[in-house]
């Protein structure tokens, strides 16, 4: 897998089909979790619980969120991703998304089950308010391109 | 005494990226406080106006969340570790 670009996010085929497995795992309810990456590339996808278990809110298990992140941080491994499950709206950040975007050095990816046929995966960066699309690339080809 | 912090990527501007540092008091307010003293900002990035901890804010103690102890008053001993983390929540 080739390392990310600033408009480009890039995963391989196994993890997209695992973020979408682990939505549907769980619905209605929305689920949530982290990538953790070395030079801009996977290295560990991390299932967190939704401490809300919500059809409309996550909130990632603090204690699951603090054993990940200090593995990542004894590793040296990077926060690349930061995922959760919209499961009857479009993937696209929500107001609370942008409010509580407090890791402006990850990319929020959402995956989409409003279609049950055809999930979406898009990624975003949130930084002060700002949202800026990432276009996804799985196996090195783009799902998602156009812009909102 | 001592008690070490660490620190999230996303705070370390409040510690000229140092990942960890260390601090006084006996208990979570008076460690903040102590850390404010010295990190410019990182008081404000943790307390809320009404003197508690901010709702999306995460202090563990020991890898305890203080929630389940006693919140910003949870007491400290010599060598505990404290961590902190935004949560990571939205809609």
């Amino acid at each position: 897998m080739p390392a990310q670009s600033n408009h480009e996010f890039h995963l391989d085929a196994v993890t997209h089909d695992a973020l979408i497995a682990h939505a549907r795992s769980d619905f209605p309810y929305e689920v949530c979790g982290l990538l953790a990456g070395s030079g801009g590339r996977l290295v560990k996808h991390y299932r967190i619980p939704n401490a809300a278990r919500s059809m409309t809110f996550y909130n990632m298990d603090p204690k699951a969120l603090l054993d990940a992140m200090n593995e990542m941080d004894d590793n040296d491994w990077d926060l690349l991703g930061i995922y959760h499950s919209h499961t009857h709206t479009e993937a696209y950040p929500s107001s609370t998304d942008v409010k509580l975007a407090f890791y402006r050095d990850a990319v929020y990816l959402i995956v989409s089950l409003q279609d049950d046929q055809q999930p979406v995966v898009r990624a975003y960066n949130i930084v002060d308010g700002q949202i800026t699309e990432r276009s996804v690339v799985v196996d090195g080809e783009q799902t998602v391109t156009a812009p909102r | 005494m001592a008690i070490e912090v660490r620190v999230p990527t996303v705070l370390r501007k409040h510690t000229d990226g140092e990942r960890r540092v260390s601090g006084d008091g006996g208990d979570i307010r008076d460690l903040i406080s102590d850390l404010g003293s010295r990190h410019n900002g990182l008081r404000g990035a943790l307390v809320a106006d009404d003197g508690n901890l901010h709702r999306f804010i995460n202090v563990y103690v020991n890898d305890e969340d203080v929630r389940f102890l006693k919140g910003i008053d949870t007491p400290l001993s010599d060598g505990d570790v404290v961590s902190i983390l935004p949560a990571v929540a939205g809609g």
